[in-house]
């Protein structure tokens, strides 16, 4: 009971952090003066893109670790939280590239560029869609979880070399995060840049929280349909 | 010390002769590179300035296709006679068996490459073998191969079985394919190797990285 009385506060509390973003970045952010007048409401997708490819790296980092520690110690604990983590992790990448897409029309005029992070972001949306096709053609559970361990670890440490890789390419995406500068973002702009993402990860946090005890909960109907029939 | 490269010459020197035997994975690596490079010669033939435009795209392309072709083959026939439980069996360091598994795909995909390489000087009139550009496909081998061999034995337990493999493998795998590609294509028009320094240390760290990763790892992937 208590534990999901903590779920209910943490769902209330990033329900309001999220309402609370919104309307942060949609009323109250002020319009960016840098930039040619007709891509100046495009620009406000940044209160939601960044937020989202934040928190896709927290969770594919957390899937990173947590299958280290399922190797380490080969508890059912850990690979719920991999696999959790991922899963929320792959809805994140999405939103970060059809976000990025949408707001990628106005401002560069096309949907699509073989820009460096646009293309690490897709080959990590495929990356984490192959971790769950290896996890779905392994019936049974314990090799599922060593295996899908083993490919999170090889899966994540790859990232940042294809974006090294990518990146001495041209690149035209705008450099936000330089935090010296201000994020790049103009006055009222930052504080409401970094709420966002703070209301991001905390969404991160209660989606986590949510989805591992529902997985928790799948195995405790496993485990009694399993004492039912035996 | 001895011993362990005792067991790991043993796994590479039974792959060798396996394949030396049956040549299976040979032979179908090598059919399906030239496929590779016939097909693309078609694909881009008409519309291409100058060949080396293209040739490392096709160098590169040819040697993942059929490098996972080979990989894929790597531990079915060890599960399906049942001499895996037997490998695994022997009182030896899990890493040795993987250091041989992955000298043995290693060794087969330069073996590929060594016969693809006159190919492709010949089917589009590029000199391709050159000392650089064949030290940086080196390099990206070792990658490809302490990669593959980690993923060939996790498809290889799963109900897809090869199918899984490439799609595991690419996307992994990618920053060495854009870096090989790069530097081929820097040393294709003279450049130094100098010049592509940072591609060269990129797959450098890729292959330390992913063996040391891969030798971790083994262990939990063929556990029964």
């Amino acid at each position: 009971m208590n534990r999901s009385k903590g779920l209910t506060i943490l769902n209330t509390l990033s329900f309001i952090a999220i309402m609370v973003a919104l309307y942060l970045a949609l009323i109250q952010a002020p319009d960016a003066t840098n930039i040619v007048p007709e891509i100046r409401p495009a620009q406000r997708i940044i209160y939601f893109h960044v937020p989202s490819a934040w928190v896709s790296m927290l969770a594919f980092f957390v899937t990173f670790v947590a299958s280290i520690l399922y190797l380490r110690y080969d508890s059912l604990r850990w690979d719920i939280w991999a696999r959790s983590s991922a899963e929320i992790g792959i809805a994140f990448t999405a939103a970060t590239i059809i976000s990025g897409s949408i707001w990628a029309k106005p401002a560069w005029n096309t949907w699509w560029t073989w820009d460096p992070r646009l293309t690490t972001y897709t080959i990590v949306l495929l990356l984490y869609i192959a971790y769950f096709m290896l996890r779905g053609s392994i019936d049974e559970p314990s090799r599922q979880a060593r295996f899908a361990s083993v490919y999170g670890i090889f899966a994540f440490l790859s990232v940042p070399l294809t974006f090294m890789s990518i990146r001495w390419w041209n690149t035209i995406h705008p450099v936000i995060l330089d935090p010296r500068a201000d994020f790049g973002l103009g006055a009222g702009m930052t504080q409401i840049f970094i709420f966002t993402n703070l209301a991001f990860s905390l969404l991160f946090v209660t989606l986590l929280a949510n989805r591992i005890q529902l997985e928790w909960g799948a195995e405790r109907v496993a485990a009694l349909r399993e004492r039912l029939q035996g | 010390m001895k011993r362990y490269l005792q067991v790991v010459w043993a796994v590479l020197w039974k792959d060798m002769r396996v394949e030396w035997r049956t040549k299976d994975s040979f032979t179908s690596m090598a059919v399906f590179a030239v496929l590779a490079l016939l097909i693309f010669n078609f694909a881009f033939e008409l519309n291409v300035p100058d060949k080396r435009m293209v040739v490392p795209g096709v160098l590169w392309v040819a040697v993942a296709f059929a490098g996972v072709l080979g990989l894929g083959r790597a531990f079915i026939t060890e599960k399906d006679q049942g001499s895996l439980a037997g490998l695994l069996l022997a009182p030896v360091d899990r890493s040795a068996i993987y250091l041989g598994k992955m000298l043995s795909n290693f060794l087969f995909i330069l073996i590929v490459e060594a016969f693809i390489l006159p190919l492709l000087t010949i089917f589009f009139n590029v000199t391709v073998i050159i000392p650089s550009l064949l030290l940086v496909l080196f390099l990206g081998t070792l990658g490809f191969a302490a990669v593959g061999t980690v993923f060939s034995a996790l498809a290889v337990n799963t109900r897809a079985r090869e199918v899984l493999l490439p799609v595991l493998l690419f996307p992994v795998l990618l920053p060495v394919l854009i870096a090989g590609i790069r530097a081929t294509s820097g040393f294709l028009v003279g450049d130094t190797l100098a010049d592509h320094a940072n591609w060269l240390r990129l797959i450098i760290f890729f292959d330390i990285l992913f063996l040391v990763v891969a030798f971790l790892t083994f262990d939990y992937v063929v556990e029964e």
